[in-house]
This record gives C-alpha cells, structure tokens and sequence, in this order.
C-alpha cells in the first residue's frame, strides 16, 4: 500500500467509516498531502463504501478542500468589501513582487502557494491573510514582507512547524 | 452637525462575567423546561445571527417534538462580510455559549452539542476545545449529561444557512434544504436539533443570569435588549462594541462616521445599503425593514465615505455572491452571474442605463424564487446600491 493508502485507512480507523465523517476525513487528508487527489479521493470513497461521485461532489464544494496540489504554506488574502478598501491589491502585489507567483500559483520549490478568499472575519483589522491557519491583520506592505522572511528562513531550515 | 454621543446606549454584558458560569450552570439545570422557556421567551431574545427567529420558540419546538436523540448545534459559520464579533465571543467567554447550550440541553433533552466552526477560525479550535474539556468535566461532577464537538467547517460561507450546515456535518455538499420540516422537527441526522448563532446562546446565558426582565427593559418594542455590532470601513474606531437595539442610524453615525459618511451598510453584503438622506429615518432593530430580512448574520455595519466608488463595492458584493452560491437552484447560481456580468456591461456602456431597471427585475425574481436566504437577499443590496446611487453605476 502507498502512504496515500494507508493515510486515509488509518483516517477512517480513526474516525469511522460513516458518511457523517467524510469532511473530518477530507480534511485532513488535505492537512497532510496539501491537496485531494484523484486517487485519495476513490480511496475515501472505497473506506466509506459511498461512489467517488459523491467524493468528488463534496470534496469540489468546499474552497479550503483543494484539488491542485499546494505549497506548504498556503497564502489567502482576503479580498471582500472592507480589505479590499483598505489596500488589499498593494498587499497582493508585495507578496507577487517578493515569491514571483501570480494568484493561483506555487512557487517552484513548493514552499507557498498564493490564493484569494472570502472574507476572514477581520474587517476591524483590514486588510488581512492566512498563512495556512494563522492570521495576519492591519497588514500593509512591509508587514507583509516581514512575515513572509519569518516564513522563508523557517522554511529553509527545514522546520517542522505542522 | 451635533454630535450626540449620549443618544447611543451603550452596553456591557457578553464580555463580562463569565466567571460564575459553573454556578448558572447548577442552578438552571435544576429548574424546569417550563420555567426556562418561558424565562426566554418573555425575554423576547431574537436570533442574533440576522434572520431574527424567536429564540424561545426555536426551544419549546425542539422541546415538545418527540424523539430519543435530540442535537443542539451553535452556528458558528460566521462568514457575512462585515462580521466579527462570533470570533471575539468564542475567544473571550467561551463558557457562556457552552453553558447556554448545555441549558438548552436540558430543556429540549439533547445530550450532544456540536460547535460549527469555521475553518478560518481554525486557530480558535484548539482553545475552543480546552474550554470544552473543562467544561465537560464540571457537566460530569453535577451529573448533567453533556457533551460538546467540534465540527469544522470548510470555507464555504453558504454553511451559515442552517439546513446546509446540517448536510455540511453529514457530509454533503453545504446545498439548503426545502423548509418545511424545520431544524426544531426536523434537522442534523434528520432529529430535532437547536440550532442558535454564537451571540444568540451568549445572551440567553446573559437572561439565565439576570432574568428576562434585566434583558427585556433594554432596547425598545419588538427589538429587545442588547446587540453586538461589527463596525469596520471608514471609520476612525472599527471594532466591536455592544449597543442597545433600536438607535437610529443618524446617532450611529454621529459617533461612529469620519465625518464625511456618505453610506452605511447594514447587515452585511446581504443587507441594505441606506445613504445619507435615509439615516435620520432608519432605526436599527428587527421591525423595521433593515435587519430582519438579511440572513447569515446580524450586526455588520460597514461605513463608506465619499472617496467610495458605490460601483466597486456593488461589483465587490456580487462577486462574492457568485463566488458563495451553492449552484444549487437556477435563479441564485445564475441570477448572481449575470447581475455581475450585468453591472460590468452597463458600467462599460455596453448596454445602456435601461438595463439596470432588467437587472433590477432580476434581482426581484431572485427575492421570490431562490431557495434560500442567499438568494432572497441579493436584492436587498443590489436594489438599494442602484437605485441610491444609480449615477455612479453609469458614469
């Protein structure tokens, strides 16, 4: 068995095989593989006894339920009405200056993947992002580039901060 | 132009004394369902979460419908633009949204509980479940049986609503479900469920800890007690404060505005856009028409001054609709495109301004069509951002 495989067996073991577990199940699955595959998405459906199809139809619904593989650290800056009068376009651009990725895209070397999302809940604080599940507010330019040197130099040393 | 500070009653209940919630615990779980739903209902608490559902009705429901497994769930999908005051509850005074489930427990006979969680809050989870875990250790010593999940959400706003919240925890893609059969009857695993925003049970542990009288005397006739408000855009102190219901926007804007408010957002993307003209005429409660009709959440009020182009932050709305629609019913997956593609096409001059007045009548068949509150309620912004500032949808 592959580690996909044996991942999401032991994900089920985990949590049950009843429907009811399948988003718990598809989450974590994009915790540890950054993304949901074709294959662990027909091997989810196998575990829970349900079609793909009904995998495949959850697993699409979600935005944070990824379907490309990602990079390691998943930058969503948020782009709803109160961010986006605060400066959100000045802050993507810092981050496109500094990682050379376009919206949608991941660095070469798999460390960041740069996306937009909804609004996260910090209007008061805008403009804001998440780096995977960790906020960022009040961010202007430099801020940004701050955090994101945090991000490479931990990235470079290899840390495990999962 | 005066400024009324004073005429803004400001309040201080949810973020204070939330100590004590071992003892209210105790206490309500010895007195009876009845006395407790009628405690609530005399209260005449309303959902917080914007659709403005009688709490103490949404008990006596899932009280007397008959089953062995009942659930109360807490929503806490906070995901309309503008709000954010859920967060802040979760992390400051977690025991008082778990004591008032447990309290709603005991009074529908549930003894699951389940936290939606939002995944962008997926920081507070760890926290969150601390405060669990201490809590359910107190429910044992008092012999109260229990218990309280976590259920992450997953970036979907739509989750909000809550038969696609049910289908979310089932597994499913977070599409509403035709109502009837109510969540009280009919909800999570197809049982009676409860299911009450984060400031909804935040202020029924405020009523079980000081009588519904102390609730009911603040705010006016329909729209009692206090109300957490979001309040972010131009505005020299955003943040989240708690006010008497029923001020009028004038009064908020006096002490909220820069000065140069030109529009308030009330409720959220789904809410109404009310211009300057309007806010001597528009109190913030649930009778009149401003808050009672928009859906996933209450509280948002979102200041733009006159830098602001109405034009971008209609385009800015509608994308978020179109991004948010389940795709499940035809006039909300294909009504929020074309009002998008649409407003973008008059701004253009690809269609000439008569077309607003069909988008308008798109809107309006959204309002009567759609399936569900998303839908409904795209109109209440698109009509009132078009029709107040139809210039600047042109020019």
């Amino acid at each position: 068995m592959d580690t996909s495989t044996t991942l999401i067996k032991n994900l089920a073991d985990q949590y049950g095989r009843s429907r009811n577990n399948l988003l718990p199940i598809l989450q974590s699955v994009v915790k540890q593989e950054k993304y949901l595959s074709e294959l662990s998405m027909i091997t989810i459906a196998k575990e829970l006894d349900i079609s793909a199809s009904e995998v495949y139809g959850t697993a699409t619904f979600y935005s944070f339920l990824e379907h490309q593989k990602m990079g390691r650290y998943i930058i969503r800056v948020c782009k709803t009405i109160t961010c986006s009068m605060k400066g959100k376009n000045q802050i993507l651009l810092a981050i496109q200056d500094m990682l050379k990725i376009d919206i949608g895209e991941t660095t070469p070397d798999g460390t960041f993947s740069l996306l937009q999302t909804n609004c996260l809940g910090f209007c008061h604080k805008a403009p804001t992002m998440l780096i995977n599940n960790d906020v960022y507010t009040e961010l202007t330019p430099e801020k940004v580039r701050e955090v994101l040197s945090g991000y490479l130099a931990k990235a470079k040393e290899g840390e495990n901060d999962e | 132009m005066m400024n009324n500070t004073n005429q803004l009653k400001r309040a201080d209940f949810i973020f204070k004394n939330e100590n004590d919630w071992k003892e209210i615990l105790a206490k309500n779980i010895k007195r009876s369902q009845q006395v407790l739903i009628n405690e609530l209902i005399s209260s005449e608490l309303k959902g917080r979460g914007g659709a403005g559902f009688p709490t103490g009705l949404k008990w006596k429901l899932s009280a007397e419908a008959e089953s062995e497994i009942k659930y109360v769930i807490c929503n806490a999908d906070e995901g309309e633009p503008g709000t954010f005051k859920d967060r802040e509850i979760l992390s400051l005074v977690p025991f008082k949204v778990l004591t008032a489930m447990a309290i709603c427990g005991h009074v529908v006979g549930a003894k699951e509980g389940f936290i939606y969680l939002r995944g962008e809050y997926f920081f507070l989870k760890s926290s969150l479940n601390q405060a669990i875990s201490e809590f359910e250790e107190y429910c044992k010593t008092i012999h109260l049986d229990f218990s309280v999940k976590i259920f992450m959400g997953s970036g979907a706003y739509i989750c909000g609503e809550e038969t696609a919240l049910f289908e979310s925890m089932e597994g499913k893609r977070g599409e509403p479900r035709n109502k009837p059969p109510y969540p009280a009857i009919s909800g999570y695993m197809n049982k009676p469920t409860v299911i009450n925003n984060v400031e909804t049970l935040a202020h029924a542990y405020t009523i079980f800890t000081y009588g519904a009288k102390r609730f009911y005397d603040l705010g006016v006739q329909y729209s009692r007690g206090t109300k957490l408000f979001s309040v972010s855009g131009d505005t020299p102190k955003p943040g989240i404060y708690e006010l008497e219901l029923g001020m009028s926007l004038t009064d908020f804007v006096n002490d909220f505005g820069d000065g140069d408010t030109k529009a308030v957002q009330v409720g959220g993307a789904s809410g109404f856009l009310v211009p300057r003209k309007r806010f001597a005429e528009t109190n913030i409660g649930y009778q009149g028409k401003l808050t009672g009709i928009s859906l996933p959440t209450g509280g948002s009020m979102m200041l733009f001054n006159s830098s602001r182009s109405m034009y971008n932050v209609l385009d800015n709305y509608l994308e978020f609709f179109r991004e948010e629609s389940c795709g499940q019913c035809t006039p909300c997956r294909v009504g929020c495109q074309q009002l998008w593609i649409g407003i973008k096409a008059v701004k253009s001059g690809e269609k000439n301004a008569l077309y607003l007045e069909k988008l308008l009548r798109l809107s309006e068949t959204m309002q009567w069509t759609s399936k569900c509150g998303l839908g409904q309620s795209v109109a209440n912004s698109f009509s009132s951002i078009v029709e107040n500032f139809r210039e600047e949808m042109i020019y």
